[in-house]
C-alpha cells in the first residue's frame, strides 16, 4: 500500500525535474537567435596581454548574418588600414604597406589574429552553434551573479575547429557567460570568461571578455565592445574584395 | 750493424718487400680512415655551426626553451650593444645576427590576385652590409641556380624548387605574409633576385633568404634579432673553450629572474647535438681502435710468418755459431727498419689520398636527397696532427711486437738437433 503511494510520487518529482531541464538543442537555437542579427556594426578594442607586455588594437567590423564580415583595423598606427574580408568559408586580408589582398588558407588559418588569443579559424567558424554541435544540459551554476545552465556541446560535423565545448548560458537572457573549448583528445584549448554584458535592442551581448589560448604562455586577450549597432544598413560593396583597397 | 742489416734487407727482397708492402697498405688505410672520419665529423659540426647553431649562440632564456621553434616573439632586444660587447670580448669569433621566421609566400597574377602560394621557412641574415660574409658562410654563391645575389633592400633569394612550385623567377615580385615579433600581421613585398639549390631537402622545399634589415623592418624588430651566432674564425670546434665562453657570458648577462635576459648556448647544448657528438665521437674512437687492432693483428701475423719463413736461415746462423741474443736483436732491428719504412711510405700515401679527399670531397647529395635534417651534401677528409703519427701504432709497434714474439722461438732451438732439423 505504502509502495503504491511512493512510486507515483517519485515519478511525478522526476517528471518535474525533467520538465525544468531544457532541451540542449533548443537552448542552442535560443543562443543563436540572441547572437546573430541580420546586420551588425561593431567597434571594439582588443588588449593583448603578451609575455612582453600589452598592446591595444582597435577595429570596426561590419557583419551580415553568419556568412559575411568585413573588419578594418583602426589603431595602432602599424596596423591601421589593415582589413579582413570573410565571405562564407574564404578569408582575405589586405595591408596598405604591401597594397595586396591575400587569401589566408591552410595552416595560416591556425595562426593568431594580430597576436591575440583568437585564431583566424575562430573567425571563420560558423557562429550558428546549432549548425555545428549537439548540445546537452549537464548542470547549473552561477556566473556574474546570474543563474546559468551548464551545457556540453559535441561536434556533429567533421571540419570543426573544436571537437567539444562547455558553455555557461544565462537562464533567461540566453547569452554565453563562460566557455571552454576542447580538442578531440579532451585537451582544453581555449577559455572565454565574460566579465560584463550589455543589452542592445532587447538582446544581450558580451561587453567585456577575456579570451585565453591555454597553450599560449601569454596572459590572454581582453575584448571590449565599444559600440554595437544592430540591423544597420550596410551597403553591399562592403563585402567585396574591391572594398579591401578602398 | 744497422747499416749491415739494412743492406741485407735491400739485397734480399724476400725479407723486406712483402713485409714493407703489408705495413704500407695497413698504415695507408689507417691514416685515410682517421682523416676521413675526423673530416666527416668536423664537416657536420662546421655545417651546423655555419647554418643554425654557431659554435655558440646567444638568445633570450625564453627563446632557449623553445629553440627549435625559433619563436621571434621571444627574440633578443638591444642586439647591437650585445654584439659590440661580444666582438670586444671574443675577437676570434664572427658575431652575426639572424632571424628565423615562417610565413606564406604569395605570388600574384597580373591583377594582383593570388596565383600561387606556399609555406616559407625564412632566414633573415646580413646580405647587404659591406663587411658581411654570410653569403660565403651559408654557401649561397655556390648554390645559386638562377639570377643573382641580392644587391639592394627588398631583394630576396628563394630555393629553386620553391620558385618552380610558385611559378616565379628572378625579377618577379612576391609577397610575404607573416606575423611580427608582437604577433601582428605583416605583409611585405619582395623581389626575387635569384634562386638557390641548397642541397638540403628541408630548405629546398621552401626556404627564403632576406636581408636582416628588411626582416627587422617587416617583423617590427628594430635592434632585435632571434639569435646572435658566434662562429670561430678558425672553424675549430673546441668544447672546453666554448664551455668557458658560455660560463663567462652567462655570469655577466643572464638574469635568472628575467626570461628575456640573454643566455649563451654552446653548440653541443643545442638541437640534441651533445648526445649526437658524444655518440659519434665514441663510435669513431671505437672504429679506429678496432681497425688499428685489426691492423696490429695482420702485421703481427706478417712478423710471425716472416719468422717462420726464415726458420731455415736462423738454423744455419745458429749452427755456424751466431749468438741467440744477437740473432734475436738483429731480427727486432730488422722489423724496426721495416716498420719505419712501411709506416713512412704508408703515412705519405695515406696523407696524399686524404689530401685528395680533403680537397675534392665526396658528394653524398643524392644519397641524402630526402633527409629532413641539416646535413652537408659534400663530406671531406680533414688532415689533423694525429694523422702524421697514428700510422706508427700499427706500422711500427705491431710489426716489432709480432717479430719479438715469433723470435722467442730462437731460444727454443737446440744446437745439438740443428743439423737433424736442417737435413729434414
Amino acid at each position: 500500500m505504502r509502495n503504491q503511494r511512493i512510486i507515483p510520487a517519485v515519478l511525478i518529482l522526476a517528471g518535474i525535474c525533467i520538465a525544468q531541464t531544457p532541451d540542449g538543442n533548443a537552448l542552442l537555437k535560443k543562443i543563436d537567435e540572441n547572437m546573430i542579427a541580420r546586420n551588425k556594426i561593431i567597434t571594439s578594442r582588443m588588449i593583448i596581454h603578451g609575455r612582453r607586455g600589452s598592446r591595444t588594437i582597435e577595429s570596426r567590423s561590419w557583419i551580415q548574418g553568419a556568412e559575411k564580415s568585413f573588419t578594418e583595423y583602426l589603431a595602432p598606427a602599424r596596423e591601421k588600414g589593415t582589413k579582413m574580408l570573410k565571405l562564407e568559408d574564404q578569408l582575405w586580408t589586405y595591408t596598405p604597406s604591401a597594397d595586396r589582398s591575400i587569401r589566408i588558407s591552410g595552416h595560416m588559418l591556425r595562426q593568431s589574429v594580430m597576436g591575440s588569443d583568437l585564431s583566424y579559424e575562430d573567425m571563420m567558424e560558423d557562429p550558428k552553434l546549432e549548425n555545428l554541435y549537439d548540445a546537452a544540459v549537464v548542470g547549473e551554476d552561477t556566473c556574474l551573479g546570474r543563474s546559468c545552465w551548464v551545457m556540453e556541446l559535441q561536434a556533429k560535423v567533421v571540419d570543426v575547429a573544436y571537437h567539444s565545448r562547455k558553455i555557461w548560458i544565462d537562464k533567461t537572457r540566453y547569452n554565453v557567460l563562460k566557455e571552454e573549448r576542447y580538442a578531440k583528445s579532451g585537451k582544453l584549448l581555449k577559455t572565454t570568461v565574460i566579465s560584463e554584458t550589455m543589452q542592445v535592442e532587447g538582446r544581450w551581448f558580451a561587453k567585456r571578455a577575456v579570451f585565453k589560448d591555454v597553450l599560449n604562455q601569454g596572459k590572454g586577450t581582453e575584448f571590449i565592445l565599444e559600440s554595437l549597432e544592430l540591423d544597420a544598413d550596410i551597403p553591399d560593396y562592403i563585402f567585396s574584395k574591391a572594398a579591401l583597397r578602398k | 750493424m744497422i747499416r749491415f742489416l739494412i743492406k741485407g734487407l735491400f739485397r734480399d727482397r724476400h725479407r723486406s718487400l712483402f713485409p714493407v708492402i703489408t705495413v704500407t697498405v695497413g698504415v695507408t688505410i689507417t691514416v685515410v680512415l682517421h682523416c676521413w672520419i675526423t673530416g666527416v665529423m668536423g664537416d657536420f659540426i662546421d655545417f651546423n655551426a655555419r647554418f643554425t647553431t654557431g659554435h655558440v649562440k646567444v638568445v633570450t632564456r625564453a627563446y632557449a626553451e623553445n629553440l627549435e621553434q625559433r619563436p621571434i616573439d621571444l627574440a633578443l632586444l638591444d642586439t647591437k650593444a650585445i654584439v659590440d660587447s661580444l666582438k670586444e670580448q671574443w675577437p676570434g669569433y664572427d658575431w652575426v645576427q639572424r632571424i628565423g621566421f615562417g610565413g606564406i609566400l604569395d605570388a600574384p597574377d597580373s591583377l594582383g590576385e593570388t596565383r600561387a602560394q606556399g609555406p616559407a621557412m625564412g632566414f633573415g641574415i646580413d646580405l647587404l652590409s659591406p663587411e658581411t660574409d654570410e653569403i660565403g658562410r651559408m654557401g649561397i654563391r655556390d648554390g645559386l641556380a638562377s639570377g643573382k645575389l641580392p644587391e639592394r633592400p627588398g631583394d630576396i633569394l628563394i630555393s629553386d624548387q620553391f620558385a618552380h612550385h610558385l611559378g616565379v623567377g628572378p625579377g618577379d615580385r612576391v609577397t610575404l605574409l607573416t606575423s611580427t615579433m608582437y604577433g601582428a600581421m605583416a605583409m611585405q613585398n619582395f623581389t626575387i633576385a635569384g634562386t638557390v639549390n641548397f642541397g638540403i631537402e628541408l630548405m629546398d622545399r621552401g626556404a627564403m633568404i632576406a636581408d636582416l634589415s628588411d626582416m627587422q623592418a617587416t617583423l617590427d624588430m628594430q635592434d632585435a634579432a632571434g639569435e646572435i651566432l658566434g662562429i670561430a674564425k678558425n672553424h675549430r670546434y673546441q668544447e672546453t673553450v666554448l664551455a668557458q665562453m658560455s660560463d663567462a657570458f652567462n655570469k655577466q648577462w643572464t638574469d635568472p629572474e628575467d626570461e628575456f635576459s640573454a643566455v649563451m648556448l654552446p653548440l653541443y647544448e643545442q638541437n640534441n647535438l651533445k648526445s649526437l657528438i658524444e655518440y659519434t665521437s665514441g663510435m669513431i674512437g671505437l672504429m679506429i681502435f678496432v681497425f688499428v687492432l685489426a691492423m696490429c693483428v695482420v702485421l703481427w701475423n706478417a712478423g710471425l710468418i716472416g719468422g717462420l719463413r726464415r726458420y731455415g736461415e736462423i738454423g744455419v746462423r745458429l749452427a755456424i755459431g751466431e749468438n741467440k741474443g744477437h740473432l734475436y736483436r738483429a731480427m727486432i732491428l730488422e722489423s724496426v727498419a721495416i716498420g719505419i719504412c712501411g709506416t713512412i711510405a704508408g703515412t705519405a700515401i695515406g696523407l696524399g689520398l686524404s689530401w685528395l679527399l680533403q680537397t675534392y670531397g665526396i658528394n653524398v647529395g643524392d644519397v641524402m636527397k630526402n633527409a629532413t635534417m641539416m646535413i652537408p651534401d659534400t663530406f671531406r677528409a680533414d688532415i689533423t696532427p694525429p694523422a702524421y703519427f697514428i700510422g706508427f701504432i700499427p706500422g711500427l709497434f705491431a710489426t716489432v711486437v709480432g717479430t719479438s714474439l715469433s723470435g722467442i722461438g730462437i731460444y727454443r732451438r737446440q744446437t745439438a738437433s740443428l743439423f737433424k732439423e736442417l737435413e729434414a
